[in-house]
């Protein structure tokens, strides 16, 4: 896998060989970089460092559009604030003069809180609403900077800001902007190899599974608006260098789009496909002279095609890896026996109560006072007739909805309502009925995901790639790979988990729910669509897992495995208990027999 | 001065709310959000002009092929930008078409026609005065089709298939309804209000590629303050805006005024993610 190729497990291949692959292309480009001012054409330095500094914004904003999936279109307005802030800091007409570093420096700081001011609605709103208001961000900056005239110039504008010696010529300008784009390239790679990039990825294509396994979206947007913005805005201070002389007139919408659609030309979740895509637009219209006018208009015609055509992109073309054909006719062979490695024995008698819960959806009652007690080391049946509020009662224990009336007690500790993301922390993990994964990342990233809680190292620690962030990786990687030898799949690590069979999902989503190693894991229907031969086999899993320890919540329908696995078996009916007792006295309850299972 | 601004207030609300009703047509018919809603109100006074001026058509022959391009503008959005894309409505896909082919119109009309504004043709020989036509034919263009919508939509079978295809996509379906072709009609339909809000203003916001970006957004706040889907919050909505931005203007100037609607717009949309008429979805699971 490659730099870029789809996903922030850039660094999949572990050996050392590996590694230096997949930065092959970035340190390739960088030495071309380096080179360029050999070729004397001082146009093409301007090109050059025009692309350079694009790309020191794009870096940032690829982390927020290409990673997390926000449409996020007007970050020209971060680039305009960044530029004037170090203008007219370095210029000193409005406070005393400072060296034009410490403004840029300054204007990293301005643009990292505005960055989350621009980033804040993405937080609540849904997508068409957020990209609307970042557009609207993008006009009202434009039209502040025309009217501010005391401070902006109006539409006269100011001077920009010239750095010293040894960048003061054309040509150290050039390498102070290639510096800071390698600079910024090597962190967001690093960002993108963390467990901070696949969670980013994950609150894109799996939200809701994001949270389960303790990934909370606002701080982790927050955090990445704070960088998005300060990159931006120190391109905007280099940018303003550049033109030597700034007016609202520079920062055009069109620039936004540029920067967007660079992101969605390279491809989502990767940094090789946008730093390409940033180069190609930047360079496009200036080798085609006639084209300059149709710029916009050719960004836009590619935007539809990428949409319409090739949704991944650049980096989609380049990850040649992920077209070698599977084989076919795989089977799922968990090994139970390797469970102990990534989940120790434990005695504890851990409880999870749940105490008269009650919700309704509109008229529906969807559960009406369940009670419902999970022992550590016990697997526990949840049946009942579809609509019954299996589901739902899973939904609740896992935060989602939060109950109208009653509790979900996690030995005494009561778990606090609709706040999905701090079971993972409680150590109760769980799977979907429908495989909830990151289809664009890998088997093996899929499973780190359900390591977040565990990671130490933080976002700056991460960023520069310091001894902890390593830890983390080694122990997540390690822990990953010891959870797909548990469920049987650790062969297909590497591959895009869109490339694998439902049943392989199934497995997949246990291996990352073993990454908490839980104390309780809530299991809905893992057997649907299984072979007969599949349903063995997790049955053993699931009974091996309990046996360790972990109570085990199993909502299902194929009824012989509820009967061969369970400890203790609930019915539900309408939302309410209708049963509850040992398989055995289940099996020949009549109610449950008249409502669900049949003479 | 009082009734400048008021005059001038109702007539933007008027054309911010036909706006606002394009993208509501769009959205039922389909769940989708699209760009091109504020660039056909652009193309309304651009083509308008460019028949009428330009090429010297009469007025409502000007008209009429105006109302026609909207609509063709309309079903070739449906069919490049949003169908496509609807299979997977969960990704958003079409955010990004939409907003290829808004910028593509925009782009072209500020290449082909003229990134200056330019003057618009007077459409009926009466004088200026505070009760100027360019002030009223913004307001009777929203009213007409206000009550056109609620009859299309009440009395005619057509009008309730759109409903019910707004209301449940799948049971519409199910009942044999021809989703397609109701869809395609909806967005002719979009685009030709589209374009009545762009002609009937275009005396008074003039013939300017500029107006795509800025009807976008004044034609989205109302409806996402008022919840998507209601054509009445819209107006409500609109004309509150317009009355609002012009007295901004006249007391405080024309920047705050912009600056704070945007504050109060996402403010209301933080608070109140749904808008002040709509529900938040029950279920995410």
């Amino acid at each position: 896998m490659n730099d870029g190729a789809t996903g922030p497990l850039a660094s999949a291949g572990r050996t050392r060989f590996g590694r230096l692959e997949a930065h092959l292309p970035s340190v390739l480009l960088a030495a071309v970089g380096a080179a360029l001012p050999l070729i004397g054409d001082a146009y093409l330095g301007v090109i050059a460092t025009r692309a350079a500094i694009y790309w020191v914004l794009v870096s940032g904003l690829n982390l927020v559009v290409g990673f997390a999936g926000q449409i996020a279109i007007g970050w020209v307005a971060l680039l305009t604030l960044g530029a004037y802030a170090t203008s007219v800091l370095s210029a000193g007409t409005v406070l005393p003069e400072v060296s034009p570093f410490l403004a840029l420096l300054a204007a990293g700081l301005l643009g990292a809180i505005f960055g989350v001011i621009i980033g804040l609605p993405a937080l609540r709103l849904r997508t068409f609403y957020f990209a609307m208001t970042t557009l609207g961000f993008a006009t009202i900056v434009t039209q502040v900077a025309l009217a501010w005239k005391s401070v902006t110039g109006g539409g006269v504008g100011v001077p920009g800001p010239v750095f010293a010696w040894p960048f003061a010529s054309p040509w150290g300008f050039y390498y102070f902007c290639l510096g800071l784009a390698v600079i910024a390239t090597w962190m967001t790679t690093n960002i993108a190899a963390s467990r901070f990039g696949r969670s980013l990825v994950a609150i894109r294509d799996a939200e809701v599974a994001a949270e389960a396994v303790g990934i909370h979206k606002p701080s982790l947007l927050v955090t990445v608006f704070l960088f998005s913005g300060a990159v931006a805005a120190i391109a905007g201070g280099l940018f303003a260098s550049l033109q030597s002389y700034i007016t609202p007139d520079a920062f055009t919408f069109d620039l936004s789009v540029l920067f967007f659609i660079a992101i969605l030309i390279g491809g989502r979740g990767s940094i090789l496909g946008p730093l390409l895509g940033t180069i190609i637009l930047t360079a496009l219209p200036e080798f085609a002279a006639p084209l300059v006018a149709w710029s916009t208009f050719l960004y836009a015609v590619l935007l539809l095609v990428i949409v319409l055509a090739v949704p991944g992109g650049i980096a989609d073309l380049l990850d040649y890896k992920n077209r070698r054909p599977l084989q076919r006719h795989r089977e799922i062979r968990p090994q139970p026996a390797l469970l102990a490695h990534i989940m120790p024995h434990s005695e504890q008698a851990n409880l999870l109560r749940l105490e008269h819960l009650t919700l309704s959806f509109g008229g529906v009652r969807a559960i009406d006072g369940v009670e419902l007690e999970i022992k550590a080391g016990e697997v526990h049946g949840l049946i009942g007739p579809n609509g019954s509020g299996k589901t739902t009662t899973l939904n609740v224990i896992c935060g989602y909805y939060p109950p109208q009336h009653g509790l979900v007690r996690l030995n005494d500790k009561v778990l606090g309502p609709a706040a999905p993301h701090t079971r993972a922390r409680h150590r109760i993990a769980r799977t979907f009925q429908t495989p909830r994964l990151v289809g664009a990342a890998s088997v093996l990233e899929n499973v780190m995901i359900g390591g977040t809680t565990a990671g130490r190292a933080s976002f700056v620690e991460a960023l520069l790639s310091l001894p902890r962030q390593h830890r983390d990786e080694q122990q997540a990687r390690a822990a990953a790979m010891a959870a797909l030898a548990a469920v049987g799949l650790d062969q297909l690590a590497l591959v895009r988990a869109d490339r694998l069979q439902h049943s392989e999902l199934r497995f997949v989503e246990i291996a990352r729910a073993l990454m908490s190693r839980p104390l309780f894991l809530l299991l809905d229907e893992p057997a649907a669509g299984l072979t007969v031969d599949e349903i063995k086999r997790l049955g053993a899993l699931i009974v091996t897992i309990s046996r360790q320890g972990t109570g085990v919540l199993l909502v299902e329908h194929h009824a012989d495995m509820i009967f061969d696995i369970c400890d203790r078996v609930t019915v539900l009916n309408l939302g309410k208990v209708l049963a509850s007792g040992t398989p055995a006295e289940i099996r020949g309850h009549r109610e449950v027999i008249n409502a669900y299972l049949g003479a | 001065m009082l009734l400048s601004i008021v005059s001038y207030g109702l007539a933007l609300g008027a054309v911010y709310a036909l706006i606002g009703i394009t993208y509501n047509v769009m959205f039922a018919a389909s769940r989708v959000f699209s760009f091109t809603a504020g660039t056909v109100g652009m193309l309304g006074g651009v083509i308008g002009a460019l028949l009428i001026n330009r090429l010297g058509l009469p007025v409502a022959l000007g008209f009429l092929l105006t109302l026609g391009a909207g609509a063709g503008l309309g079903i070739i959005t449906e069919m490049v930008t949003v169908r496509p894309v609807l299979k997977s409505l969960d990704q958003h896909l079409y955010v990004l078409s939409t907003l290829a082919f808004a910028l593509m119109l925009q782009q072209l009309t500020a290449i082909e026609w003229s990134t200056e504004p330019q003057p618009f043709p007077r459409l009926l020989p009466f004088g200026p005065g505070i009760f100027d036509q360019q002030f009223w034919l913004p307001m009777l263009a929203c009213g007409v089709t206000i009550a056109g919508l609620e009859w299309l939509y009440r009395h005619t079978l057509v009008g309730r298939a759109f409903l019910a295809i707004a209301e449940d996509n799948y049971a519409a379906r199910a009942l044999g309804l021809p989703e397609q072709g109701l869809r395609i009609a909806s967005y002719a339909l979009a685009g030709m209000i589209g374009t009545l809000a762009g002609f009937s203003s275009g005396e008074m916001m003039l013939a300017y590629f500029g107006n795509g970006p800025l009807l976008n957004f004044y034609g989205f706040v109302p409806v996402a303050l008022g919840g998507m889907g209601s054509n009445r919050g819209a107006v409500a909505g609109g004309l509150a805006l317009g009355l609002f931005q012009q007295t901004a203007n006249f007391l405080v100037g024309g920047i705050f005024a912009s600056v704070a609607i945007f504050v109060v717009f996402i403010i209301v949309l933080l608070v109140r993610p749904e808008g002040f008429a709509g529900a938040a979805p029950a279920r995410r699971v």
